[in-house]
C-alpha cells in the first residue's frame, strides 16, 4: 500500500495523509529511499536533509491528526540551493559558499515551514544560477533522468530532475533568464516563473535582482498551482514584491479553454530549432483548437535582441551582487598578507569561470565611459521588448511558444562554448526582461523519448489563465508525463 | 587671507547621520556606543539573499532638511549602487543616491557679521546614503565593527559659493544649526556623525573663470575644514604667484603637520560603476507628505532671527547668539512672558545661562533652572523686589539646588527693603554714628554721598532699594 508514494502528485498525497492511509513519515521515507537510490547517477542534490525531513515529517503528522492541515503539509519538497534555510548549508552551487550556513530562513521558506512542508534537500544548480545546464555546479553536473548522458538542463537543473526522478513530489526553483523552464522542458515536469514581483525574493541569493524570480516545479498543473499560492504574496522584507492578493489558483482550472486566444509569435521558431521540437509545438497549437481555443499570428519584433540585453543587465546586476563574497565575514577566505590580495585569492580560488566571466562582462558594462553604450541601451532594448508584449497582448490572451531550441543537450556539449549555451534561453530570456509569467508543460518526446516543454506566456499577473489553459491540456490527454528511464 | 588679486572659491559637501532609531535599510538599532557588532543582522551584514527596505522616517527627515534648505523635494528619486571593495562595506557597495537626489537645489543663508546683509550659499542637492561599518587596525591584523553599517546619513553639497574658511565655518555652524532644528541630527561630532569634503580653487577677483579645483577628503571638524581651506588657498597663492600650476588632484588634511597632502593614487582611484538599485523601487515623495511634513516643521534660525530684530528690537548680533541653538532661543522665549525688559532677558541669557552651560558642558535643561525660574527672578528686579546682583546671586544658588526663584530669594534673604521707615531709620542710624562726615558734607564736599549710600546699604546687608536709599539720605542730608 505504500510502496511508489514518491510518485505520488501534492493533491493526492495530501488526501490520503488526511485519510490516514499513510503517514508523512512513510511518504517522507519513501522519497529518501529514492533519492538514496538514484542519487549516485542522478546527483539531483548537494545536501540530503534526512533527519531534518524525518523530524519535520513527524511534526507534520501531528498536525495531520488534529488540525485542519494545510495543502503542503507533510509534502516532501526539493529546494534549490539559492534559498536561504536556516541551519542548513546553502552553498548556491559555489565553492566561495561551500560551508556558509545561513542563520535566517528565506521568506518562502519561512512560509513553507509554517505550512508543515517536508524538506528533503538542496538542490544542485549553476553556480550562482548562471547556466544552462547545471554543469557550472562546483559540485558536478546533475543528469537527466531520461538519459543519464544528457544535461537536466539549468540553472535549477537538480529541482526539475528531483522531481522528474520522483525523489520528491515538487520543488522550488528560481528563473532569471530560464532557469526554471528550461530545466522542466528538459526533464519533462511542469514549471512556472511568475510575474516578476509576484513572489518575494528575500532569502534567495541573488544573481540580478531586476530579473531573479522564484517557481516551483511540479508533476501537476494542479500541485504548481498549490505552490504558487502558498508562496506568493506580499513580504515587508522585499520592497520590489506585489502587494496584490493572491487568487486561489486552483479555482482557475475548470478546463475550459474555449474561444481562448493563443497567440503564435513568429519570431520564436527560428533557423537553428529542432525541427521536432517545432512539430510538437505546432501539435500542441492543434490541440488547443479542438479544445476551442483561437490560435492567432503575432509578432515579438525586437525578441533577437533579447539575449544581447539580457547578458548586459544581468551580469551588471551580478557584478555588484557577487561583490559581498570578499572572504570577510562568512563563506570562503583564502588569507593573504593584505586585504586586496585577501579578495583576490578567496574570489579567484571559490568563483568558477562562468561566473567569473560574468562578473567581468557586469563590470565591463557599467564602467566609467561604458555605461551608456551598454547598460544603458540594453535597459532601452528592455522597454522595447516590454512594448512588444504589451501590444501582443492586444490581440491575444496568451503566447504560447517552444521553451528551448532543442531538446536535452549532451554532458560536456556546449561547456566549451558559452555563446552556444546562451541560446538555450532564446525562447524564454524575454519573458524575464519583460517581468511576464510563463509555464512550461511537458506536450511531447522527441524520437530518442526525451521530452518536449511547451512555454504559455501571461500578461503580468495572468496566472490564471496560464493555469487554466495549461491544465486544459493536461486534461485532454494529449500526451501524458513519460516515466524517466533512471 | 585671499587678500590682494585673487579670491577664494570653496564648496563643500558635508556628510551627516540623521537621527533615526533604525538603520536605513533594516531595523537594527542605531545606537551610539554599543559593543562591535551588536547592532546588526543579516541584512546590514549583507548576508547572501538579503534586501533592504528603506526606512521612512529617514525619508521624512532628509525632506525636513530639504525644506529648511529650501530645496525642492522631488516627488520621484532613486536608489543607485555605488561599487567599490573595502572590508568595512559589506555588500561591496553601498547604497546611495546619485541621478536624481532626493532634494535639488536650495540654499543656506549665513548671517551676516555686524550688521550687513546674510550671504546665501546655494546647494546643488541633499541625497540619502548608507553609512559603512569601522575598519580597527591592530599591530598585525584588522577588525571590522558593523555597527555603523547601514546607519542613515544625508550628504549635502553646496555650490562653490563660498569665499574662504570663515565663511566655510559660518556655513557649517549654520547648518548644523538647522540639522538640529529639525531634528535631523544631533550634530554630535565627535561621534563620527560629520565628515566633509571639500572642493578648493583661486581665480582672480572680477574674473568669472574659476581656477583649478582640488578636492580635500574626509574632514571630521569644523576647525579642521577651516584649518585646511586656509592652508590650501594659501598654497595655491603662492602656487601661482611663483609661476607653478595647480593640479587637479584628491587631497587629505594631515593633522599632525597641519598641511595637505596628496592622496596615494590607491585611495581614490574608483571607477563606482553607479547604477540604479534594483531591489528599491523608486523613492515616491507624494505632495501630501511634503505638506505634512512641512506643517510640522519649527520655526528656523533664520526666521527667528529676524523676529528677534523685528519683535524685541535685539541686535543682529544678540539674535544670533541667541538662535544659535534651538534650545537656548527656546529658553529665551519660555523665559519672557511677563517681562517687560526683552533686552535685559537677553543679556541675562547670554551671559548667566551661556556661562553656566559652557562650565559644566551640560545641556540647558540639565545645566540651569527651568526659564520660567528665570523669568521669575528677572521680573523681581523689573519689580524691584531685588537687585540685579542678587538675582545673580540668587541664580548661582538655584543651578545647585533646584529650588524656585522665590523660595531662594526668600532663603538667602535678598529681597530689596522698600519700606521708608526701614530706610529712614537706617539713614538716621549712619547720620548719627558719622556725625563728621556729615559736617563736611555739609560743608560742601559733596563727594561724601557715596561714602553714606554704602554706609546705609551696609547697614542694610545691601538690600536696601538703591533709589529709595538716595532718595532719603539726600532729603535727611539736605534737612
Amino acid at each position: 500500500m505504500t510502496s511508489n508514494l514518491n510518485k505520488l502528485t501534492i493533491s493526492e498525497a495530501h488526501k490520503r495523509l488526511r485519510a490516514k492511509e499513510f503517514s508523512s513519515v512513510e511518504l517522507t521515507r519513501a522519497c529518501l529511499d529514492r533519492i538514496t537510490a538514484v542519487e549516485p547517477k542522478l546527483h539531483a542534490f548537494i545536501t540530503v536533509c534526512e533527519s531534518e525531513a524525518l523530524a519535520q515529517a513527524e511534526a507534520a503528522d501531528k498536525r495531520l491528526a488534529t488540525a485542519d492541515a494545510p495543502p503542503l503539509c507533510g509534502i516532501p519538497l526539493g529546494i534549490k540551493d539559492i534559498y536561504a534555510t536556516r541551519g542548513v548549508r546553502t552553498t548556491c552551487g559555489s565553492k566561495i559558499l561551500e560551508n556558509f550556513v545561513p542563520p535566517f530562513d528565506a521568506t518562502i521558506i519561512e512560509r513553507l515551514r509554517a505550512e508543515g512542508a517536508v524538506f528533503v534537500g538542496k538542490t544542485n544548480m549553476d553556480e550562482f544560477a548562471m547556466g544552462s545546464s547545471t554543469e557550472n555546479s562546483a559540485f558536478g553536473p546533475t543528469r537527466n533522468p531520461h538519459d543519464l548522458a544528457r544535461v537536466a538542463g539549468g540553472s535549477s537543473g537538480g529541482s526539475a530532475a528531483a522531481v522528474a526522478a520522483d525523489e520528491c513530489l515538487a520543488s522550488l526553483g528560481t528563473d532569471t533568464g530560464g532557469s526554471i523552464r528550461e530545466p522542466a522542458s528538459f526533464c519533462g515536469v511542469i514549471g512556472i516563473k511568475p510575474t516578476y514581483s509576484r513572489v518575494s525574493r528575500y532569502g534567495v541569493v541573488a544573481y540580478a535582482s531586476s530579473l531573479d524570480q522564484v517557481g516551483p516545479f511540479a508533476k501537476s498543473v494542479r500541485d504548481a498551482a498549490i505552490m504558487l499560492r502558498s508562496i506568493a504574496g506580499v513580504d515587508r522584507r522585499d520592497s520590489t514584491c506585489s502587494a496584490r492578493p493572491v487568487p486561489d489558483y486552483e479555482r482557475a482550472l475548470s478546463g475550459d479553454v474555449a474561444g481562448i486566444r493563443l497567440g503564435v509569435p513568429k519570431e520564436y521558431f527560428v533557423e537553428g530549432m529542432e525541427p521536432e521540437v517545432e512539430r510538437a509545438v505546432r501539435s500542441a497549437l492543434k490541440s488547443y483548437q479542438a479544445l476551442g481555443a483561437k490560435t492567432v499570428d503575432i509578432s515579438l519584433p525586437h525578441t533577437s535582441y533579447a539575449i544581447a540585453a539580457y547578458y548586459l543587465i544581468a551580469t551588471a546586476e551580478a557584478s555588484a551582487n557577487l561583490a559581498r563574497y570578499d572572504g570577510m565575514r562568512y563563506g570562503l577566505r583564502v588569507e593573504a598578507d593584505n586585504h586586496v590580495e585577501l579578495y583576490n585569492q578567496t574570489r579567484a580560488r571559490g568563483f568558477g569561470v562562468e561566473v567569473k566571466r560574468r562578473i567581468m562582462l557586469g563590470t565591463f558594462a557599467l564602467s566609467a565611459g561604458y555605461y551608456d553604450a551598454y547598460y544603458l541601451k540594453a535597459q532601452k532594448v528592455r522597454t522595447l521588448i516590454r512594448r512588444d508584449f504589451e501590444r501582443a497582448f492586444e490581440q491575444c490572451d496568451l503566447i504560447v511558444t517552444p521553451t528551448a531550441p532543442t531538446t536535452a543537450f549532451k554532458i560536456g556539449e556546449k561547456t566549451s562554448d558559452p555563446l552556444q549555451m546562451y541560446l538555450s534561453d532564446i525562447f524564454t530570456i524575454s519573458v524575464n526582461l519583460a517581468g511576464l509569467p510563463g509555464m512550461v508543460i511537458p506536450c511531447a518526446c522527441d524520437s530518442r523519448n526525451l521530452p518536449i516543454g511547451l512555454q504559455i506566456i501571461g500578461a503580468p499577473f495572468g496566472e490564471e489563465a496560464i493555469f487554466r489553459t495549461a491544465d486544459a491540456y493536461e486534461r485532454s490527454g494529449a500526451f501524458k508525463r513519460r516515466e524517466p528511464v533512471i | 587671507m585671499a587678500s590682494g588679486p585673487y579670491e577664494a572659491v570653496v564648496g563643500l559637501e558635508v556628510h551627516t547621520h540623521l537621527m533615526t532609531r533604525s538603520k536605513l535599510f533594516c531595523g537594527c538599532s542605531t545606537s551610539f556606543g554599543a559593543a562591535a557588532n551588536n547592532n546588526v543582522c543579516p541584512v546590514c551584514m549583507a548576508m547572501p539573499g538579503v534586501l533592504p527596505v528603506l526606512n521612512r522616517r529617514a525619508v521624512e527627515l532628509a525632506i525636513r532638511m530639504g525644506l529648511a534648505a529650501h530645496c525642492e523635494i522631488a516627488p520621484r528619486s532613486i536608489f543607485a549602487r555605488k561599487s567599490y571593495f573595502y572590508p568595512d562595506l559589506p555588500k561591496g557597495y553601498q547604497i546611495s543616491q546619485y541621478e536624481l537626489p532626493i532634494c535639488k537645489g536650495g540654499y543656506i543663508e549665513i548671517p551676516a557679521e555686524g550688521n550687513g546683509e546674510p550671504r546665501r550659499i546655494r546647494l546643488v542637492r541633499i541625497h540619502l546614503e548608507e553609512d559603512a561599518g569601522k575598519n580597527i587596525h591592530e599591530a598585525d591584523y584588522s577588525l571590522v565593527d558593523f555597527n555603523r553599517s547601514c546607519v542613515p546619513l544625508i550628504e549635502i553639497v553646496s555650490e562653490p559659493d563660498l569665499r574662504g574658511p570663515e565663511e566655510a565655518g559660518g556655513y557649517l555652524r549654520e547648518l548644523r544649526a538647522i540639522l538640529r532644528y529639525v531634528d535631523a541630527s544631533d550634530g554630535r561630532m565627535e561621534e563620527g556623525s560629520f565628515r566633509c569634503d571639500v572642493n578648493v580653487s583661486v581665480k582672480k577677483r572680477g574674473v568669472a573663470e574659476l581656477g583649478v579645483r582640488t578636492e580635500i577628503k574626509n574632514l571630521n571638524s569644523f576647525r579642521f575644514v577651516e584649518k585646511a581651506i586656509e592652508y590650501e588657498v594659501n598654497r595655491q597663492i603662492e602656487l601661482i604667484d611663483s609661476g607653478g600650476r595647480i593640479a587637479q588632484e584628491t587631497l587629505l588634511w594631515d593633522t599632525d603637520r597641519q598641511v595637505t597632502r596628496p592622496m596615494r593614487s590607491k585611495e581614490f582611484a574608483n571607477d563606482y560603476r553607479y547604477f540604479p538599485e534594483p531591489d528599491l523601487p523608486p523613492l515616491m515623495v507624494s505632495r501630501e507628505m511634503v505638506e505634512q511634513v512641512a506643517s510640522s516643521m519649527p520655526e528656523l534660525p533664520a526666521a527667528r532671527r529676524a523676529r528677534y530684530a523685528a519683535e524685541f528690537s535685539l541686535s543682529p548680533y544678540d539674535a544670533n547668539v541667541l538662535t544659535a541653538e534651538r534650545e537656548v532661543a527656546d529658553y529665551f522665549e519660555a523665559m519672557i512672558p511677563g517681562l517687560a525688559n526683552r533686552k535685559a532677558a537677553a543679556n541675562w541669557v547670554m551671559t548667566e545661562v551661556l556661562r553656566v552651560v559652557n562650565e559644566t558642558g551640560k545641556s540647558i535643561a540639565e545645566a540651569v533652572p527651568k526659564p520660567d525660574q528665570a523669568g521669575a527672578l528677572l521680573k523681581m528686579v523689573e519689580q524691584k523686589k531685588i537687585s540685579l546682583n542678587a538675582a545673580k546671586t540668587a541664580f548661582a544658588a538655584m543651578c545647585k539646588s533646584g529650588q524656585s526663584a522665590e523660595a531662594t530669594v526668600a532663603a538667602l534673604g535678598l529681597a530689596q527693603v522698600s519700606d521708608d521707615a526701614a530706610i529712614a531709620a537706617a539713614c538716621d542710624k549712619v547720620l548719627a554714628a558719622e556725625t563728621a562726615k556729615v559736617a563736611e558734607y555739609r560743608g560742601g564736599r559733596d563727594k561724601l554721598f557715596g561714602f553714606f549710600v554704602g554706609m546705609v546699604m551696609k547697614e542694610m546687608g545691601g538690600r536696601g532699594n538703591p533709589k529709595m536709599v538716595n532718595e532719603v539720605l539726600k532729603r535727611k542730608l539736605a534737612g
